[in-house]
């Protein structure tokens, strides 16, 4: 029984942080402002790198859209990032007594739901922009799921290792973008076949996504607490 | 020259100092381990330019392995030990495997870019292109070059040597956890390709080759242990610098205050 209370403390403590990191984006409305012109922007200019070759680009689409969605990521990990570093709030964090390991899992699903918004726009943009047809709702949803979950958990954690040094934006994508290869591939594949644009078997890259997803999620939940103190 | 070992904490090493101490990487036992590299380095090259008969199938091109295949090994051995490293300052907060750590990640680099291009310049009259996607080996080994890049980025971030310390082990840590989860996706996403994997030496290696083989690997070790030790100690030494501003810092302050 205390197990489970235990639990549900811990949950209520991941959601206070979630909850007041979205609170936090929704006044600043970075995400809505900011955040998806940025996305958008960038499928707009791929389309000019590509020529506005609409079989070139039906082909690349659900490679240009994880690229367009591991640059959101940078872009939300660092707003995630920076709300910690202003006026101490880390040391709040810290003396709030909450487990860190909660305090983690809240930052993750703030930028989870950030990226899931974000990817939710993109998809009919593709279908708008790059004339590309979704085949299978359940497989890109799935998707978009575990790649999320995945980029959220690993970027917050190395939100959390740059965060508070002076050259945090440029060093944040050097750390974060080839770690990210692993969602690229096959977050690419998956949609490959979500979108009928290849003939693979996009279900069995599903489980390579919840695999970094659960890697990275243990990782940062045991080392967020030291990377809190020390950071 | 002060051994390694000797310096039990770092304020050992402030006395030491203090006292007027060696500052110097350089000692009795990596003087005589660099000459023997050197030697062997030359012995190595002589061997494998002069000396092993060209191959069958690859010709001249197969002598690059000499190079390339020791400075593989040695940059995942390095990673290794960065990765143990890293798991060793969050554990126990031991800055002599800190400080290894730093070492073994900027050696790794090294031999990590060296393997790289090696294996490019072997690629480009072998599979007649400088990148093969499909060959999973490179483009992971690539991934993680990348990945130690980051990390030794972070490490040059400055401030706290503890808090870079934590920081950079973090990314340490996670390049070990994602390493074999990079591989598994390279591997499956190069094999739809339907390209060959790697096609080393599929001819038979002589015995003089394999004897310059075994002898580079040795030669290798022993330049891994030269630069590692060498690194070791300026980091050791650079760890002793920040004590020690520190410490007269503290002293002036205690000085004005009890004045």
């Amino acid at each position: 029984m205390s197990a489970w209370t235990g639990l549900g403390g811990f949950v209520g403590d991941a959601r206070l942080v979630a909850a007041k990191d979205l609170r936090i984006e929704w006044r600043a409305r970075t995400t809505l402002g900011q955040v998806l012109p940025f996305a958008l922007l960038v499928l707009v200019l791929f389309g000019f790198a590509l020529d506005a070759n609409r079989p070139t680009l039906r082909l690349a689409t659900p490679g240009l859209l994880w690229m367009t969605v591991l640059f959101v990521t940078v872009v939300a990990v660092q707003r995630s990032a920076a709300v910690e570093s202003a006026d101490g709030a880390r040391r709040v964090l810290l003396l709030s007594g909450m487990a860190p390991a909660a305090a983690f899992v809240g930052k993750a699903a703030a930028v989870a739901v950030q990226l899931l918004v974000v990817e939710v726009l993109l998809v009919p943009g593709v279908v708008l922009l790059y004339d590309a047809e979704v085949e299978s709702v359940p497989l890109v949803a799935a998707t978009c799921i575990a790649a999320t979950v995945g980029l959220a958990a690993a970027g917050s954690l190395l939100g959390a290792v740059v965060a508070g040094v002076r050259a945090h934006q440029t060093v944040l994508p050097i750390l974060l973008l080839p770690v990210s290869a692993p969602v690229l591939i096959a977050a690419t594949r998956a949609f490959a076949d979500g979108f009928g644009t290849v003939a693979v078997e996009g279900w069995s890259w599903i489980g390579l996504l919840a695999g970094f997803a659960a890697a990275n999620a243990v990782v940062g939940a045991v080392v967020y607490g030291p990377l809190l103190e020390e950071a | 020259m002060t051994p390694v070992g000797s310096l039990a904490t770092p304020d050992e090493a402030l006395v030491a100092s203090y006292l007027g101490g060696p500052a110097r990487t350089g000692s009795r036992f990596t003087f005589w381990l660099g000459l023997a590299t050197l030697i062997g380095l030359a012995a190595v090259a002589a061997l494998g330019l002069l000396a092993v008969p060209a191959d069958d199938v690859q010709g001249d091109t197969v002598r690059i392995i000499f190079v390339h295949v020791p400075s593989a090994l040695g940059a995942y051995v390095a990673f290794g030990l960065t990765a143990v490293g890293s798991v060793m300052w969050l554990w126990r907060k031991s800055v002599w495997w800190d400080v290894t750590a730093h070492a073994a990640a900027e050696v790794g680099v090294l031999l990590c870019g060296l393997m790289l291009v090696t294996g490019m310049l072997w690629g480009r009259p072998t599979w007649g292109t400088y990148w093969e996607w499909g060959d999973v080996r490179l483009v992971t080994s690539l991934i993680l070059f990348l990945v130690m890049v980051g990390y030794l980025s972070v490490r040059a971030l400055g401030g706290d040597a503890t808090s870079v310390a934590t920081r950079a082990a973090v990314v340490g840590l996670i390049g070990a956890v994602n390493l074999p989860i990079v591989n598994r996706s390279v591997n499956w996403w190069a094999n739809r390709t339907l390209h060959q994997q790697s096609s080393l030496t599929e001819g038979k290696l002589e015995d003089l080759t394999l004897f310059t083989l075994f002898l580079a690997f040795v030669v290798a070790a022993m330049a891994i242990c030269w630069m590692m030790v060498h690194r070791f100690r300026i980091g050791w030494l650079e760890r002793q610098i920040q004590a020690r501003e520190l410490h007269e810092a503290m002293a002036a302050r205690r000085a004005e205050a009890g004045r």
